[in-house]
C-alpha cells in the first residue's frame, strides 16, 4: 500500500528524532516501505498460578462464567463486524467459549477451591490435550482453544484481552506472531505493515501479508520492546524496521514509494526492461481462485493444486467429477494461456483413506508426491491413472494449453515412469507438456539427466526445495529463519536446474513463495528461470520490478547473490545492484 | 428412550460450520439430547466441544438419543439435519 505510506511517512516526519534511532532486522515480505506509529497486540496473559481462591466458590464461579460469556460476546461482535466466513468461524468459537460441558467442568474445579482463572486454564488444557491427540483437523483447532482460553483468563484476571489493538488511525501492527482469529480480522486500510518477532518467510503471518499485499517484516527479534506509538519505518525489501528514523530516511521512503506506485500501473505480459519474456502465472487451489488470477493479469496458471478434490473424501473422486472440476478451470483461460496441473500431492501428513501410506515418523521425508503411487508395488497407482485420464479428457478442445507435472521427483527413472503413465493416459508427452517439480536437491542436481529424457519441463517448488536444502522442517516455527529461499545454497540449486534447462532447451519455472518476492524474482530470472508462478496479489509488483531490470542486470544480481554466505547477505547484495 | 442411527452427510463431517449448526439446533431443544459414534460412548449434543471431540467424519454412522417430553420429535429434527450436507 505505497499510497498510504506516503501520507503517513510525511505526517510521521515531525515526530522523529525525539529519541534514539534503533534498527531491527528480520525477513521482509513484499517491497514497499511504509512508516507509521506502532500498535502492539495485547499479549496472552501468563498461566494463572494454582493458588487457593480467596473469594467464595460461588463468587469465583460467577466470575469464571462471566468471563466466558464476555469472550463469547466479544467473538460474536468481531464476527458481526467482519461478516462472511469469518463470522461463521468466530460464531463456532463463541459456542466453544459458552459450552455447557465446559462450564460444568470449570464450575467443578471452582467448587474444589480453584480460582476462576485457574479453573478456566485447567479446563481448556484438558480439552487441548484431547484435541491434540485426535487427528490433524482437531489438532489444528488447538490454536483456537488456546486463543479462547487466553481471552477468558485475561477477563477473569482483569487484564486486556489479547488480540488486535482497537484503532481508528493507520498503524504498524507489532506482535510476537499473529493468531488465526486476529489475522482474519486485519483491516488493510488501517494496517500499514506487519512486524513480528517470531516466524519466518513461510509462517502464517508472512503468507497472509503476501496474499493481502501488506508489507511485513517477520522474525525481527527485539521489536516487542517497541512502545505503542513509536514511529517506525518498515522497509520490506531490506527486511528492516527502523524505530525513530531520521527525517532524511522518511523523505527517501516517500520518494521510493511514489516510484513504486507509478510502476504498479503497468499491465501486460511479464518481461524484463530489455523485453526478455518472463511468463507471470498464478498459483491456484480451485475454481474460487480463478477470478483473482484473471484480474491480476496472470498469463495462466503455473501451479494448479488438485488436493481440494481429494481431501476429506472417503473414496477417490470419480473420473466424470474430476473432468468437470478441471474443465471449469481450463475453460476460464483463453488461447495461449498455460495451465500447469500438479498431480495429487499425497503424504502421510495428510492421509487419504484411498491412498494408504502407513504411519511415518517424518512425513516430509516419506512416501509422498509421486512416490505414493510408485511405492508398495504400485498399489495406489490407479488413483493417479484416473487423475491423468481426467486431466486429458478435460483438456480436450479447450483453448488453454494444459500441462501436467508430478510432485516429489528425485531422479530420471521416476520422471520417465511418470511420462510413461501420462502417455498411456493420452497426455502429450512428445510435445513437452508433461514435466516434473524440482523440490529436492537431488532433482535440482540431476535436472540435466531428467530433462535429457522425455520430461518436457521442470517447475521448481522453492518452499520444499528450501526445506530439504536447509534440513529444516518448514512446519517448525523455531526454524522459520532457515526457510528462506534467498539462501545461496538454494539459489545455487535453482541455478543448476536453470543451466539444465538452457542446455536441453526445456523451460524452467518457479512456483512457490520465492516467485512472489519481486527482487528474488529478478534473481530467479538471472538463474535461468523463464516463468514465475505466485499468489495473484503478487503479480503486479513482480511485473513492475522485473520491468525495471534488464536480463543482464538479473544475471548480475544472481551472480552476486549465489556467492553470498547467507540469505541476508544474498538479499542485500542483490538489492544493491 | 427414542433413538436413531444416521449417516452424516456433511462433506467436512461434524466440524466447523456443520457442527455449529447442529449444536445450535440441539441446544435450542427443550429436552436433553445425546450423540454417539455407533457403538461408542454418548456425549452431550448441546456441547460444541464434546461434539467436535467425537471427530465425526463424512459418512460416519452416529446415534442420536433424547429423553423426556418431545424426545421423539427432537431426535427426528436432528436426524434430518445430520442427513443434510450442512456445508453445501
Amino acid at each position: 500500500m505505497p499510497e498510504t505510506a506516503g501520507g503517513s511517512a510525511a505526517e510521521a516526519a515531525g515526530v522523529a528524532g525525539a529519541a534514539d534511532r534503533t534498527e531491527y532486522e528480520g525477513v521482509g515480505v513484499g517491497t514497499a516501505t511504509v512508516a507509521g506509529p506502532v500498535a502492539r497486540t495485547a499479549q496472552a496473559p501468563p498461566e494463572p498460578p494454582d493458588v487457593p481462591a480467596t473469594a467464595t466458590a460461588d463468587e469465583e464461579r460467577r466470575k469464571a462464567l462471566a468471563a466466558l460469556a464476555a469472550v463469547a460476546a466479544d467473538l460474536r461482535a468481531r464476527g458481526a463486524a467482519a461478516g462472511g466466513d469469518t463470522a461463521d468461524v468466530l460464531e463456532a468459537q463463541a459456542m466453544m467459549a459458552e459450552d455447557p460441558d465446559l462450564e460444568e467442568r470449570v464450575s467443578a474445579r471452582v467448587a474444589a477451591g480453584k480460582t476462576a482463572a485457574r479453573a478456566i486454564h485447567e479446563t481448556f488444557a484438558g480439552y487441548r490435550e484431547m484435541f491434540a491427540g485426535l487427528g490433524e483437523y482437531l489438532a489444528g483447532r488447538v490454536a483456537d482453544l488456546d486463543d479462547i482460553a487466553a481471552r477468558a483468563v485475561a477477563v477473569a484476571t482483569g487484564v486486556a484481552m489479547p488480540g488486535l489493538p482497537r484503532r481508528t488511525e493507520p498503524y504498524v501492527l507489532v506482535a510476537e506472531d499473529l493468531a488465526p482469529a486476529d489475522t482474519a480480522l486485519l483491516d488493510r486500510r488501517l494496517v500499514l505493515a506487519l512486524v513480528t518477532a517470531e516466524g519466518g518467510p513461510t509462517s502464517h503471518t508472512a503468507i497472509l501479508a503476501q496474499s493481502m499485499g501488506i508489507p511485513a517484516v517477520v522474525g525481527a527479534a527485539g521489536v516487542l520492546d517497541l512502545a505503542d506509538d513509536t514511529v517506525v519505518l518498515v522497509d520490506a525489501a531490506a527486511g528492516t524496521v527502523v524505530a525513530r528514523p531520521t527525517s532524511e530516511e522518511l523523505e527517501a521512503a516517500v520518494t521510493r514509494s511514489a516510484a513504486a506506485v507509478t510502476a504498479t500501473a503497468l499491465r501486460g505480459p511479464g518481461r524484463t526492461a530489455d523485453s526478455q519474456p518472463v511468463r507471470l502465472l498464478a498459483n491456484i487451489g480451485g475454481a474460487a481462485d480463478v477470478p483473482e488470477a484473471l484480474a491480476a493479469g496472470a498469463e495462466g496458471v503455473g501451479l494448479f493444486r488438485t488436493e481440494f478434490l481429494y481431501l476429506d473424501a472417503d473414496e477417490p473422486p470419480s473420473l466424470p467429477a474430476q473432468v468437470k472440476a478441471y474443465r471449469e478451470i481450463f475453460e476460464a483461460f483463453g488461447a495461449g494461456a498455460r495451465v500447469v496441473v500438479r498431480t495429487l500431492d499425497a503424504g502421510a501428513d495428510k492421509p487419504l483413506p484411498f491412498v494408504p501410506l502407513g504411519e511415518e515418523p517424518n512425513p516430509a521425508l516419506g512416501v509422498r508426491g509421486l512416490r505414493a503411487f510408485r511405492a508398495f508395488d504400485g498399489r495406489n497407482e490407479a488413483v493417479l491413472r484416473t487423475q491423468l485420464e481426467a486431466i486429458n479428457e478435460a483438456a480436450d478442445a479447450v483453448p488453454a494449453d494444459v500441462w501436467v507435472m508430478a510432485p516429489m521427483v528425485n531422479e530420471a527413472p521416476e520422471a520417465e515412469w511418470f511420462c510413461d503413465l501420462a502417455a498411456s493416459c493420452g497426455l502429450d508427452v512428445v510435445n513437452g507438456r508433461v514435466g516434473i517439480m524440482v523440490e529436492t536437491p537431488a532433482a535440482a542436481l540431476t535436472a540435466g539427466a531428467i530433462l535429457a529424457g522425455r520430461t518436457g519441463f521442470a517447475s521448481i517448488g522453492t518452499n520444499d526445495l528450501t526445506q530439504y536444502t536447509m534440513a529444516a522442517d518448514r512446519m517448525l516455527g523455531a526454524l522459520g529463519t532457515c526457510q528462506d529461499p534467498w539462501h545461496p545454497a538454494v539459489l545455487k540449486l535453482i541455478g543448476a536446474a536453470g543451466d539444465a534447462g538452457a542446455a536441453t532447451g526445456k523451460p524452467i519455472g518457479v512456483c512457490g513463495e520465492a516467485a512472489a518476492d519481486p527482487l528474488l524474482a529478478c534473481v530467479l530470472v538471472g538463474l535461468g528461470v523463464r516463468s514465475l508462478s505466485m499468489a495473484p496479489s503478487a503479480i503486479a509488483e513482480v511485473r513492475a520490478v522485473l520491468a525495471t531490470r534488464t536480463l543482464e542486470d538479473c544475471v548480475e544480481m544472481a551472480a552476486r547473490a549465489r556467492w553470498a554466505a547467507t540469505a541476508r547477505e544474498a538479499r542485500r547484495t542483490a538489492a544493491a545492484r | 428412550m427414542p433413538e436413531r442411527t444416521v449417516t452424516v452427510a456433511s462433506k467436512v463431517g461434524l466440524h466447523a460450520r456443520p457442527a455449529a449448526v447442529f449444536v445450535k439446533k440441539a441446544a435450542a431443544l427443550p429436552v436433553p439430547v445425546s450423540l454417539a459414534r455407533e457403538g461408542g460412548p454418548a456425549v452431550n449434543a448441546k456441547s460444541m466441544l464434546a461434539v467436535m471431540a467425537l471427530d465425526v467424519r463424512h459418512g460416519d454412522r452416529v446415534v442420536l438419543a433424547a429423553d423426556g417430553d418431545g424426545a421423539a420429535e427432537a431426535v427426528e429434527q436432528l436426524a434430518e439435519l445430520l442427513e443434510t450436507d450442512l456445508d453445501a
